[in-house]
C-alpha cells in the first residue's frame, strides 16, 4: 500500500528522519508512537503526500510519489482516508456536507449516495447532528465526523493523527473500536498516538504492530507494551 | 469542441455543491461587480470616442478630397478670358466631374462673415473662384497645375491637401488614443480582478487546503473561484455597458453647433459593438482568476 525506502526528511532546522524503510502491508494495523514533537504528524504527511521526502522514495499504491503530478496526488488521496489532528472541516458547511466532501470534490453525486452517508453517520453516532456546523460540535463529535469523512470514499488506507487527542477515555474507546472494525473489513490502518493505554486496549482486540519514532528513525517496538 | 461546450456549461450552469465549498464572500463580490461595471462604462465611452473620431477622419478626408478650389487672380481686363480658359482646361481634364465659377452673390456670401454684408465687392480686386468637384477617381493635381500655368497663368489650384492633412492626422491620433484607452481599461480590469481574486484566495486558504487534502484536483478548486469572478464581471460589465449606452443615446444633439462633438455616439451597426464589452470582460476575468488560482494552488501540496 504505502512503502518508504531509505526515506529522509529534513526541514530548515535540521534532520527529522534519516534512512527510514517501511512497508504498510494491506490489511495491517499499525500504531505510530513517540513523544510529541518527534515527527509523528510529519511521518503521516509523508504518507499522504502533503510533504515530499528530502531523499529516498515514498511509494504510494506502487507509484513513486515524487513522480506524481498534482492531479495524480489528488486521485491517490481519494484512496487514503486521513483523520487529521485538528479535523480540518469547512466551517461554513453543515456536518453532512463536510462528511460528504470527498465525494463532492471527486465529482460524485453526493445525493445519490445519501443512503451511504446516513448509514455512515449512524455508525459514528452523529445522525442527530447532520445539520450542525462543525464549530457547534464537541471535540469527540468532531473526531468521529472526521473519521466518517475519512472512510466515505471507502479508501484502502486510513491514516489517523492523534484521533483521540482531545476526547475522553470512553470516546477514545469508541473511536478505537470503529478503527478496529474498519481493519476487520480489510482496511490498512495507521494511527499516530502518544496514548499508550489506547495501544494496550487495541492490542487486546487486534493484531496491531507498534512503530516507535526514535533517533530520527522508525523502529518496531518490542512486546513491552 | 464538445469538451469546450461541457466546460462552458459547467461554468454557467455550475455545480451547486462545488459552489458551496467556498464560503460566500460579501463585499469583495460587490467590489468586483462595481469595478467591472465602472470599467465597462468607461470602455463604452472610449469606444464611442474612437468610432466618432474615425468617422470624422473619414468624412474630412473624403468630403474635402472630393472638392478643390481654383483661384484666379488677374488684371480685371483678363479676368473673364482667363476664367473661360481655366474652365475649358478643367472640362477636358480626366477626373473632374464638374467645374463651376462662383457668381458674385456666392462670393459675397463667402466674404460676408469676414467683412460684413455691405462690402462693395465690385470695387475690390477680388479673385474669381472656381469650384471643382472630382469624380471617384480624382484628378492628377500636378498635371492640372502645369496645364493651367500655360492656359491661365493667374490660376492657383488649391486641392485642400495642405490643411486637410493635419486635421485628418489629429482625428486619427484621437482614434488611436481611444483604442489605447480601451486596451488600458481591459488591462486595468484584469489587474483589479487579479487583486480581488488573490484576496479571495488568501481569505480562503484554509478551505483550499482542506479541499486539496480530501482529494480535490486543482481545476476543481480553481473553478469555484473562476466561476464566481467570471459571472460577476459579466453581470457588472453588462450593467455598466447598458448604462453607458443609454448615456450615449441621450447625449444632446450638437448638430447645430457643429464641430467635433457632433458625431460622438454610435451609428447604425456600431450600436452592436459595445455589446461585446461584457463577454470580453468575462473572458478577461476568467483568465485573470484562473491564473491567480492556479498560481496559488501551485504553492501548496
Amino acid at each position: 500500500m504505502i512503502e518508504l525506502q531509505n526515506v529522509a526528511y529534513s526541514y530548515g532546522g535540521g534532520e527529522l528522519f534519516n534512512d527510514i524503510s517501511l512497508k504498510l502491508a494491506p490489511g495491517s494495523f499499525h500504531f505510530l508512537t513517540g513523544p510529541s514533537g518527534v515527527g509523528k504528524s510529519t511521518f503521516l504527511k509523508l504518507c499522504y503526500m502533503e510533504l515530499a521526502a528530502t531523499s529516498g522514495q515514498v511509494r504510494v499504491f506502487g507509484a513513486d510519489a515524487s513522480q506524481m503530478t498534482r492531479d495524480d496526488i489528488a486521485r491517490n488521496r481519494r484512496r487514503i482516508g486521513v483523520v487529521h489532528q485538528d479535523c480540518k472541516f469547512l466551517d461554513h458547511l453543515p456536518l453532512a456536507a463536510n462528511v460528504a466532501l470527498p465525494l463532492t470534490v471527486a465529482g460524485r453525486d453526493a445525493s445519490a449516495e445519501a443512503a451511504n452517508l446516513t448509514e455512515l453517520l449512524n455508525w459514528v453516532g452523529l445522525s442527530q447532528h447532520t445539520d450542525a456546523l462543525p464549530p457547534q460540535l464537541s471535540g469527540g463529535e468532531r473526531q468521529r465526523a472526521a473519521l466518517a469523512r475519512a472512510v466515505i470514499m471507502s479508501p484502502d488506507v486510513i491514516l489517523a493523527d492523534e484521533p483521540t487527542g482531545n476526547v475522553d477515555w470512553e470516546m477514545s474507546q469508541r473511536l478505537l473500536s470503529l478503527l478496529v472494525e474498519l481493519n476487520r473489513m480489510g482496511k490498512t490502518i495507521m494511527v499516530a498516538t502518544h496514548d499508550l493505554a489506547l495501544i494496550r486496549a487495541a492490542k487486546a482486540q487486534v493484531g496491531a504492530r507498534v512503530l516507535r519514532i526514535q533517533n530520527q528513525s522508525v523502529q518496531l517496538a518490542g512486546a513491552d507494551l | 469542441m464538445n469538451q469546450a461546450i461541457v466546460a462552458l456549461r459547467a461554468l454557467f450552469v455550475g455545480d451547486v455543491h462545488a459552489d458551496r465549498v467556498v464560503p460566500p464572500t460579501g463585499y469583495t463580490a460587490w467590489l468586483t461587480l462595481f469595478v467591472s461595471g465602472a470599467m465597462a462604462f468607461l470602455a463604452v465611452f472610449a469606444l464611442a470616442l474612437s468610432l466618432a473620431t474615425g468617422r470624422l477622419a473619414d468624412r474630412w478626408s473624403s468630403e474635402l478630397a472630393r472638392s478643390s478650389t481654383l483661384r484666379i487672380s488677374a488684371p480685371s481686363g483678363q479676368m473673364a478670358a482667363q476664367t473661360q480658359a481655366a474652365l475649358e482646361v478643367l472640362r477636358t481634364t480626366p477626373g473632374v466631374a464638374s467645374a463651376r465659377a462662383l457668381d458674385e452673390a456666392e462670393q459675397r456670401a463667402l466674404l460676408e462673415p469676414w467683412f460684413g454684408p455691405d462690402l462693395p465687392v465690385d470695387s475690390l480686386p477680388i479673385p474669381q473662384l472656381i469650384e471643382v468637384i472630382e469624380d471617384n477617381d480624382g484628378f492628377d493635381a500636378e498635371g492640372l497645375r502645369q496645364r493651367l500655368a500655360g492656359e491661365a497663368p493667374g490660376a492657383v489650384l488649391d486641392d485642400h491637401t495642405r490643411w486637410r492633412t493635419p486635421l485628418v492626422k489629429a482625428a486619427d491620433r484621437l482614434r488611436l488614443l481611444g483604442v489605447i484607452s480601451i486596451i488600458l481599461i481591459a488591462a486595468t480590469t484584469a489587474a483589479m480582478i487579479t487583486l480581488a481574486a488573490n484576496a479571495a484566495l488568501a481569505a480562503n486558504l484554509q478551505v483550499i487546503r482542506v479541499l486539496r487534502l480530501v482529494g480535490a484536483r486543482d481545476v476543481y478548486i480553481a473553478r469555484a473561484f473562476v466561476r464566481r469572478f467570471t459571472l460577476r464581471a459579466l453581470v457588472g460589465a453588462g450593467v455598466g455597458t447598458v448604462l453607458a449606452m443609454i448615456a450615449v443615446a441621450i447625449l444632446p444633439d450638437a448638430q447645430a453647433a457643429g464641430g467635433f462633438l457632433t458625431g460622438l455616439g454610435f451609428q447604425g451597426v456600431h450600436w452592436l459593438l459595445p455589446l461585446l464589452i461584457p463577454p470580453l470582460a468575462a473572458i478577461v476575468s476568467f483568465w485573470a482568476t484562473r491564473t491567480a488560482a492556479l498560481r496559488t494552488l501551485g504553492g501548496m501540496t
